[in-house]
């Protein structure tokens, strides 16, 4: 707009650059510090530098079975992940139509959103416990006889998180369909194609580097969930659940090695969906478009 | 001209090839159905139940299928007797009003500022995009990694005490650095400028720069386009970022818990000890009025601006 970089540029570089410092300096501290040796404490100086602390986490040998906790959060996670792509595809193909209850149903997905997730995992929990009374009260005895509880990973805990996951989901196929040119679907429509075709062979490959960005938000938004689940995943608890007790009990770097770990698999989740993102939209870039490849 | 022809045109049509020639035409309804469902399963039925339970009677063992206002009399008890001394949860309200507010006001002024350095002053689209994410990335790891990351450096023996021990600026170390009022706002502002920063962006990337242009133009100095232009025009995007800090700090147990050493009393925290001594009835009462708290707050936000209008 202006010529030149005025003043107030350098200012706010330096300001960005410390807000990066302030975002990444303490997860690089956890970082460098879950190499602790095998006689170093929670803080610096390093006492040499080891994977004893990573050894510790995996061999099962510390605190914890995180092993299995790490195996029911990535479950969970994809099942999640899964049901929000679908699920906000359908709906978000479906708000660009009129259909009754349109408003409604946005605002209850707003509010899901805005609702402190304390207070939507206490309900589901409720719900569930009337779920128990009732199944222990109406069924008959035999079936009941090694019931406990409904309240569990797939049942409450699934329910919890996609409450939590698809308001976003539907928010960001709000941002993709604001953008997508409509006469595309008629141009199919218009060459005889049926209702599937248009969206099997027109809308989906323009839309799927978007969808595995609604995948990637519902896989790490369950994945570090911890208010939602805090109530409402019975027994067998999810890996944040895990960490956020070990904070109150576990005094040695074996916590940052988990937050190590933990905060890698989110990257490599993250790294994994960009490069699919980037491949599909370079493969969209060949296949787009079929200018100066005609027959004529 | 004519892409507006075009499309007004096909928008015309569409009533009439949807009755005659898409059979999906009626099932819009039907595509929305699982996502309704979902949320009325999950959401709308457990809130429902929560009013309801707040409303029975309870004792040590179980809730009572009796109907009562118990659960509400006693989480107000002694607000009008103690006066003019306020009561436990007008107090813990009060605090985490507080904490709220200070939050808020920070990630406000970090969130703009880091918008607008990214929007007006970056100008290639790539660097945009790229700096934009590097803002992004923390936010998709967990919120306890992000907060137990500060006691390294916080804590009695953390490394700021550390290097201002090492410098001789103190002979003791700084005690209220973690599990304080300080290390939960800190945790709060790292966690979610997040949240103020992306709708914020949003809204500054869709204003006009030929506005700017005729500002500057017009003789504007830096801080009057600032003020007169780029605020008012950003305001959807201050709200929706408002609206999330506000009733994320509103609810939270976790943060108040791991940063504050269990000590600090907030609004979600009430509802997390309840719940842990098993009483439902005074938990559910206590969601009740957070909830109520929180859906005043956000109409008051929304009275700025319309959410609807701005996706």
């Amino acid at each position: 707009m202006r010529e030149g970089r005025s003043a107030s540029f350098y200012w706010l570089a330096v300001v960005f650059g410390l807000y990066l410092v302030f975002l990444y300096g303490p997860m690089f501290v956890i970082f460098v510090l879950s190499f602790q040796g095998p006689t170093g404490g929670l803080t610096f100086p390093m006492n040499g530098v080891s994977l004893h602390w990573f050894e510790r986490l995996f061999s099962g040998g510390g605190t914890v079975d995180l092993g299995s906790a790490f195996r029911r959060s990535l479950m969970l996670g994809l099942v999640v992940m899964v049901l929000t792509v679908i699920l906000s595809t359908m709906a978000g193909l479906a708000f660009r139509r009129r259909f009754t209850g349109q408003t409604l149903l946005f605002y209850v997905a707003i509010a899901s959103l805005i609702v402190p997730s304390i207070i939507t995992s206490l309900g589901i929990a409720l719900q569930f416990r009337l779920v128990d009374e009732g199944v222990k009260a109406f069924l008959p005895d035999w079936m009941t006889e090694n019931f406990t509880t409904s309240l569990g990973l797939f049942t409450s805990g699934l329910g919890a998180h996609l409450t939590w996951t698809l308001p976003f989901g539907l928010l960001i196929m709000f941002a993709i369909f604001n953008r997508f040119d409509k006469r595309l679907e008629e141009a199919a429509r218009d060459l005889g194609a049926t209702p599937w075709q248009t969206f099997r062979f027109v809308l989906l490959p323009m839309i799927l580097p978007s969808l595995v960005g609604v995948g990637l938000f519902g896989f790490t938004l369950s994945w570090d969930e911890i208010a939602r689940s805090s109530q409402t995943i019975g027994a067998d608890e999810t890996l944040p659940i895990e960490l956020r007790a070990l904070t109150t009990t576990v005094t040695t770097p074996e916590i940052y090695a988990l937050g190590t770990a933990t905060t890698a698999v989110s990257m490599l989740i993250i790294i994994l969906a960009l490069v699919v993102m980037l491949v599909l939209r370079a493969r969209q870039a060949r296949h787009g478009s079929d200018a100066g490849q005609g027959a004529v | 001209m004519a892409d507006q022809i075009v499309a007004a045109r096909g928008r015309s049509k569409v009533p009439k090839v949807a009755a005659t020639r898409r059979p999906w035409a009626i099932s819009a309804q039907l595509q929305a159905a699982p996502l309704a469902l979902v949320f009325i399963v999950f959401f709308v039925i457990p809130l429902g139940i929560i009013v309801l339970v707040s409303f029975l009677d309870y004792n040590d063992y179980a809730i009572l299928p009796t109907l009562t206002t118990r659960s509400y009399t006693e989480t107000f008890e002694g607000c009008i007797d103690q006066l003019p001394d306020v009561c436990t949860i007008l107090k813990t309200y009060a605090t985490t009003a507080q904490f709220c507010f200070a939050v808020w006001l920070l990630t406000l002024i970090i969130g703009f500022t880091i918008s607008y350095f990214l929007a007006f002053h970056i100008r290639s689209t790539t660097t945009q995009i790229v700096l934009g994410l590097l803002c992004t990335i923390p936010f998709w790891t967990s919120n306890v990694i992000r907060m137990i990351s500060w006691i390294p450096l916080l804590g009695r023996n953390g490394l700021i005490n550390q290097i201002l021990m090492g410098a001789h600026i103190i002979s003791t170390p700084i005690e209220w650095l973690l599990f304080s009022d300080f290390s939960v706002m800190l945790a709060f502002v790292h966690l979610f400028t997040f949240f103020m920063v992306v709708p914020i962006l949003n809204s500054m990337l869709r204003i006009d720069r030929s506005l700017l242009e005729a500002a500057f133009d017009a003789g504007a100095s830096g801080w009057q386009t600032l003020w007169h232009i780029v605020v008012p025009l950003t305001k959807p995007g201050i709200v929706i970022g408002s609206i999330f800090v506000v009733t994320i700090v509103m609810g939270d147990f976790i943060t108040f818990g791991v940063m504050g050493g269990q000590q600090i009393a907030s609004a979600g925290k009430i509802i997390e000890t309840r719940l842990n001594a098993l009483q439902f009835p005074p938990a559910a009462a206590n969601a009740v009025i957070l909830l109520a708290v929180t859906l005043v707050v956000i109409s008051l936000l929304t009275r700025l601006v319309d959410i609807r209008k701005e996706l």
